[in-house]
C-alpha cells in the first residue's frame, strides 16, 4: 500500500500535537517549570554559601534539568498510552521513526523552555554574568544539550512507557546515558558563565561533545524506537 | 604479611562471590531441570 | 501436552554435560594455582609491597567483566539482526550480563580495597575507574529491563536494544570523563596500575587468573543460559495448560 503520509509530514504531525496539548494543559507550565525553580532554591539551602553556588551553577542548571526530564518524558507518554493512542499510530501503518523524531522535537522545546527558566534563576539567585561571546556559547550549548535529550528521553521514554512497573526504570535507565550531557553542558556552561576562571573558547569543545551525543543518539533512536515500541 | 587483612577480604570476597554465584546458579538449575523432560534439553 | 516428568520413570538430568564438567575442574584447578601463588609464591612488589597480591584476582576479574559486556553486546547483535531471532542468542546475552555485573563489583571492591593501601583512597575519579562504574549501573538498568513483563520475545528485543544503545554510550562517556578530568592535574600522577616491575612468575600468576576466570565465565553462562532455558519452557507450559484448562472448562460447559 503506497505511504500516502510523508515522513516530514508525520513529523510536524506528531509536533504539533505534542505542543498543542502541552499548551491546552499547561501541565508543563504550571507543575514542572515551578517545580525546576524550586529545585534551584533549595540547592541554594543545601549548599549555602554564595561563593560555591556562583561557581557551581552550571552544574546546578543541568542536574536541575536532568531530574526535571524524567517528569517531563513520562507526561510526553502518558498522553500517548492513555486511551492506546500510540498502539493506534502502530496499527495505522505509520513510520514510527517519524513519530520519534516528532516527540523528539516537542521535548526538545520544552526542555528549552525549561532551561530558560532555569538560567533565569541562576542569573536572579546565584549572581551569574554572561558576556556577549558568553552568551553566543550559552545559547548554543543549551540548544545542543536539549536536542540531545530530546533524542535520548523519548528513547528510553517509549521503552519504559505504560505498563506497570516500566515507568519507574525511567531515571535508573536515562541517568547513566545523560551523562555525558551533564558533564559536557556543565563545563560549557561554566565556560560560559567564567565561573572558576574558564575562557568561553574552552566551551566550545564540549559543544562538539554534545553534538556527537545528539547525533549519535538522533540516529540511534530514529531506528530503535520502531522496534521497541512494536510489540 | 603486611596490609594482609585487606589482601585476605579480596580474594575472599572474588573467590566467595564466584562460589555463592554458582552454587545459586546450580540450585535454580536442579529446581527447573525438575518439571522438564530430557527431550527439551538440547544440551543431552 | 508431555507429562510431569517428575511423574515419569526416566532419569531426570540437569544443567550439567560432559563440557560443562571438564571447564569446572580445570576452573577449579586453574583457580586454586591463582590463589595458591597470588598469595605466597609470588614475591611482593619492590615499590607496592604486598598489596599488588590483590593484582591477580582484581586484573582478571575487570577483563572478564568486560569481556562478559562485550559478550552480551554481540549475543543481542545476532538476537535483533538476524533472520531467525534466535532467542539462545539472547539467553546468552542475558546469563552473560550476569556474569558480567558480579565480576565487575567484585572488580570495583577489590580495586577499592587496593586503592586504599596504595594511593591511601578507596575511590578516585579517573576515566578507567569512572567509565566501570557506569557499565556497572548500565549492565544493572540491563537486567532491570530484562525483568519486565512481558514475553521471552519482548524481553529479548528490549534487553537487546539496551544493550547495544549502551555499546553506543560507553565511548561518550568514556571519553567526556577523559576531557573532564584532563581539567584537573593532580600534582602526583596516580596511575591505576601502579609501578610494577612484574616478574616472570607473577606475569604468569596474573595470566593464569585470566585463563581461570575465563574458564568461570564460561561454567556459569553455560548453566545460566540453560536455566533460563528450562524456565522459559516451565513458564510456556503453565501457559499452555491454563489455555487448556480454560478450553475444557469451556467444553464441560
Amino acid at each position: 500500500m503506497k505511504k500516502t503520509t510523508s515522513k516530514s509530514r508525520v513529523v510536524s504531525a506528531v509536533l504539533i500535537k505534542d505542543l498543542r496539548i502541552e499548551v491546552r494543559s499547561r501541565v508543563v507550565t504550571n507543575q514542572v517549570l515551578p517545580f525546576a525553580g524550586l529545585i534551584m532554591i533549595m540547592f541554594a539551602f543545601a549548599l549555602d554559601n554564595d561563593d560555591v553556588l556562583q561557581r557551581v551553577a552550571g552544574g546546578l542548571i543541568w542536574l536541575a534539568t536532568i531530574f526535571s526530564l524524567f517528569v517531563i518524558v513520562q507526561r510526553s507518554f502518558a498522553i500517548d498510552t492513555a486511551d492506546s493512542a500510540l498502539d493506534s499510530l502502530r496499527v495505522a501503518g505509520i513510520d514510527l521513526s517519524a513519530v520519534f523524531l516528532g516527540k523528539a522535537i516537542a521535548l526538545t522545546f520544552q526542555l528549552i523552555a525549561l532551561d530558560v527558566v532555569l538560567i533565569a534563576s541562576a542569573f536572579l539567585l546565584y549572581q551569574v554574568q554572561v558576556s556577549a561571546i558568553g552568551l553566543v556559547l550559552l545559547v548554543t550549548c543549551v540548544t545542543c544539550a536539549t536536542t540531545g535529550l530530546g533524542f535520548v528521553g523519548t528513547l528510553y521514554g517509549g521503552l519504559t512507557a505504560g505498563a506497570n512497573g516500566r515507568e519507574t526504570l525511567l531515571p535508573l535507565l536515562l541517568l547513566p546515558v545523560v551523562a555525558p550531557v551533564l558533564i559536557a553542558a556543565t563545563r560549557a556552561t561554566e565556560a560560559a558563565f567564567g565561573s572558576g576562571g574558564a575562557a568561553t573558547s574552552e566551551g566550545w569543545a564540549w559543544v562538539g561533545l554534545l553534538t556527537i551525543f545528539a547525533a549519535v543518539f538522533g540516529i540511534g533512536g530514529s531506528l530503535a524506537f520502531g522496534p521497541l515500541i512494536d510489540e | 604479611m603486611k596490609d594482609a587483612g585487606f589482601i585476605f577480604a579480596s580474594y575472599f570476597l572474588t573467590i566467595g562471590s564466584v562460589l555463592l554465584f554458582a552454587v545459586v546458579t546450580l540450585r535454580r538449575a536442579r529446581e527447573s531441570a525438575k518439571h522438564v523432560d530430557d527431550e527439551h534439553k538440547p544440551w543431552i | 501436552m508431555s507429562q510431569t516428568s517428575a511423574q515419569s520413570s526416566q532419569k531426570v538430568s540437569n544443567t550439567g554435560t560432559q563440557a560443562t564438567r571438564v571447564i569446572g575442574v580445570l576452573a577449579i584447578v586453574v583457580m586454586t594455582w591463582v590463589v595458591i601463588s597470588g598469595l605466597s609464591l609470588t614475591s611482593a612488589d619492590v615499590v607496592q609491597g604486598e598489596s599488588v597480591r590483590i593484582m591477580y584476582v582484581h586484573v582478571p576479574s575487570a577483563w572478564i567483566a568486560y569481556v562478559a559486556f562485550i559478550v552480551t553486546a554481540i549475543a543481542s547483535a545476532f538476537y535483533i539482526f538476524a533472520k531467525r531471532h534466535s532467542l539462545g542468542f539472547d539467553r546468552v546475552a542475558g546469563a552473560s550480563a550476569e556474569v558480567g555485573v558480579m565480576f565487575m563489583a567484585i572488580t570495583l571492591v577489590t580495586g577499592s580495597l587496593w586503592g586504599r593501601l596504595t594511593w591511601g583512597e578507596f575511590w578516585q575519579w579517573d576515566p578507567r575507574l569512572t567509565t566501570t562504574a557506569f557499565l556497572f549501573v548500565t549492565y544493572i538498568g540491563y537486567l532491570a529491563v530484562r525483568r519486565l513483563d512481558g514475553t521471552t520475545e519482548q524481553r529479548a528485543k528490549r534487553s537487546g536494544v539496551v544493550a547495544l544503545l549502551a555499546v553506543l554510550e560507553i565511548p561518550l562517556v568514556h571519553f567526556s570523563v577523559v576531557f573532564w578530568r584532563s581539567l584537573h592535574q593532580r600534582a602526583t600522577v596516580l596511575d591505576p596500575n601502579g609501578d610494577v616491575k612484574m616478574d616472570g612468575l607473577m606475569l604468569f600468576t596474573l595470566f593464569s587468573g585470566v585463563v581461570g576466570f575465563t574458564l568461570v565465565f564460561m561454567w556459569l553462562v553455560l548453566h545460566r543460559q540453560r536455566t533460563m532455558l528450562l524456565s522459559d519452557l516451565a513458564i510456556e507450559r503453565r501457559i499452555d495448560d491454563a489455555i487448556l484448562n480454560r478450553q475444557n472448562e469451556s467444553v464441560g460447559n
